[in-house]
């Protein structure tokens, strides 16, 4: 894999150096069943300090119940969490150093907003000059100074949202859950509340757990995003690897939009792999080398910004990696177009097209003849 | 589109349906004559006589006793059992259980009434205990079918409380205790508070289960105003049916007003 910025600051990326680094949250061999449904399965997971985690997964992926073991809402059936060293596994809700934003965030409807953020101050027993501080300074870090007295009907959606943040972070805990924390609020808002969401993580210093089914929250928040499926944690890595080299075939569809085609083995050699594909009716030649065996059926996916569309047959090496359709349907969205394109076995492809000229008129339009064409590194080799 | 004519004569018409034999009853409660039907002029000799009637006054006084005394035990009751009902999702018995506890809402009263008689005859001669019929009889059986309401009201509320919230509160480190008291007391009071008003009222109202339990000396305002009027209706009973109304009335304005400023007013 392409890990060109290895060189980058390992302290900021510490997992990319477990041997040296210690985890911070240790999941290990966590399993939780509901009666005879199997919630989580065998879930491994170190997570670092100051990381911004997301779990990500569909509804049912376990991502949740997950968190909910992490807060102590839950008990793992089996396995163990350790917590800053410490194992957690059987300690109750309210003795760990842990806090939880939830989804419907749960602010007390009978309290102020300032009361909400000085519950869990008053739960330790802090002098009241400062615990008053402490909700003065928490109000003025969610940018709600004066909305101290009001009661959270009284509020918005965003502001909602970040007194739910606030409340979370009052007990400066050294974890913070936060479940769906974005989910409740509209697109513009949400798109603003991320950036503001990373920059209080990061100037914090916070280890953050985020749970979302929204990649491209995930995308955007998380130093590192574990793609779960069916309670099992399909992949860990970093945004872009997750992206760009997906694992399987269910972690490459679920993030982002991808084309998949079936091929069989043909060239298996150290350098490079030739498939063929009767779905895409040509090879494909990939310029690195597959764990694989000859003849062996294994998927392609490729995602639809990594072609190109043309409408002369474009020069390609090794007589591969070129195919040709017609183009079925376009979809205008602004900064690109996306292209439908069937092919002669009947499959369809999706490419992306950036649209950098103003108004092009000779762009390649419906019905048209076109050719995909695409270089060696684009797709990944998929035997799962 | 006009709203014509119907909505306005409907209303009327369902509001004087019931209100007007309440009204016509404030009205004679201020007759002089002594015959009940029979209007011959403005007078409050009826309430000055209704305060000379200690029968009909300790009665009213027991009543109110019994209601606040049932109403409470059926709320501490009926709030357990609802909490039971809605927390605890699968136990053994839950159906029958749930069924127990909502039976006397359609137990019909003279059952009610007939069965728990029994049960304290043969108590009293088995136990010793509760000795006679009395105050305490009428309690325990009100409280026994107040519980029912008490727990449906409560039950309702509870199945649409949000649990995150007591999770929120046990997160920033409130124990269980600490959490019930704090966030799940304030948020289902007002079941509660409706709860109790439920039972206490169902309890003043209460005639036939009361004149099964009760002994002598301990009637009921129900068990005497129905004596009385069996022996035909005295004013002085007018009087005392409108100063009840108008207490009734006071407490539910007054709940009225302490709903609309404590209830969450719906974001724009």
């Amino acid at each position: 894999m392409a890990k060109k910025s290895q060189q980058l600051a390992v302290d900021t990326r510490p997992w990319r150096d477990p041997g040296n680094n210690k985890p911070f949250v240790r999941i290990k061999n966590v399993t939780k069943k509901f009666g005879d449904v199997l919630a989580v399965h065998d879930v491994s997971l170190d997570i670092y300090r100051s990381e911004l985690f997301c779990l990500l997964g569909g509804s049912g992926s376990g991502k949740s119940t997950l968190l909910r073991m992490l807060a102590g809402f839950e008990s793992p059936s089996s396995g163990t969490i350790e917590i800053d060293g410490q194992d957690m596994t059987d300690v109750a809700p309210y003795n760990r150093p842990v806090n939880m934003m939830f989804q419907s965030y749960a602010l007390f409807p009978h309290m102020s907003v300032e009361q909400n953020i000085a519950y869990g101050l008053k739960r330790d027993h802090l002098p009241k000059g400062e615990i008053n501080d402490r909700v003065a300074e928490l109000l003025s870090l969610v940018k709600l100074q004066d909305y101290g007295r009001r009661k959270p009907h009284q509020l918005s959606g965003g502001q909602r949202q970040r007194v739910a943040l606030a409340r979370a972070l009052a007990k400066r805990p050294k974890l913070l859950l936060l479940d769906e924390p974005l989910g409740a609020l509209d697109k513009k808002l949400r798109e603003e509340t991320q950036f503001e969401l990373v920059k209080i993580q990061e100037s914090l210093g916070v280890t953050f757990i985020v749970v979302t089914h929204d990649q491209e929250e995930a995308m955007t928040l998380a130093t590192r995003i574990g793609v779960m499926n069916l309670g099992e944690i399909a992949m860990i890595g970093e945004p872009t690897d997750i992206y760009e080299f997906p694992n399987s075939r269910f972690v490459a569809g679920f993030i982002g939009s991808v084309n998949m085609v079936e091929g069989v083995v043909t060239e298996d050699e150290p350098g490079h792999v030739r498939i063929r594909s009767s779905e895409l009716g040509c090879d494909i030649y990939v310029g690195h080398g597959v764990d694989c065996a000859p003849e062996q059926l294994l998927w392609w996916a490729v995602r639809p910004e990594k072609m190109v569309l043309s409408r002369e047959k474009p020069h390609t090496d090794h007589g591969a990696n070129v195919t040709t359709g017609t183009v079925e349907e376009i979809a205008y969205l602004g900064d690109i177009s996306v292209y439908q394109v069937a092919l002669e076995s009947g499959k369809r492809i999706r490419v992306s097209q950036t649209n950098s000229i103003r108004g092009k008129p000779d762009a390649i339009t419906w019905e048209e003849k076109v050719y995909l064409s695409w270089d060696d590194q684009a797709g990944s080799v998929l035997t799962v | 589109m006009g709203r014509g004519w119907f909505l306005p004569i409907a209303a009327a018409l369902g509001f004087s349906f019931l209100y007007a034999p309440i009204v016509s009853l404030v009205i004679f409660s201020f007759n002089e004559s002594s015959l009940v039907t029979v209007w011959s002029g403005f007078s409050t000799k009826w309430y000055a006589a209704l305060f000379n009637d200690p029968q009909l006054l300790g009665a009213a006084w027991l009543s109110l006793q019994i209601a606040a005394v049932s109403a409470s035990i059926a709320l501490v009751l009926g709030t357990l059992a609802a909490i039971a009902l809605v927390r605890f999702r699968r136990f053994r018995g839950r159906t029958l259980f749930s069924g127990m506890v909502s039976a006397p809402l359609v137990m019909p009263d003279v059952i009610t009434g007939l069965s728990l008689l029994l049960l304290f005859v043969a108590m009293e001669s088995l136990l010793g205990w509760p000795q006679g019929r009395g105050m305490l009889t009428i309690v325990i059986a009100h409280a026994t079918f107040c519980t029912a309401y008490v727990c449906v009201v409560v039950q309702s509320r509870l199945s649409d409380f949000d649990r995150s919230l007591e999770e929120a509160a046990m997160d920033l480190g409130a124990s269980p205790v600490r959490t019930f008291f704090d966030v799940t007391l304030p948020i289902i009071a007002p079941a509660l508070v409706s709860g109790w008003l439920l039972g206490f009222t169902l309890s003043l109202d209460d005639l036939v289960i009361a004149s099964f339990v009760s002994g002598p000396g301990s009637s009921t305002l129900p068990m005497v105003i129905f004596s009385k009027v069996r022996l035909g209706v005295s004013p002085d009973v007018n009087a005392l049916a409108t100063i009840i109304i108008g207490i009734v009335a006071l407490g539910v304005l007054a709940a009225t007003i302490i709903q609309l400023r404590s209830k969450p007013k719906k974001p724009a």
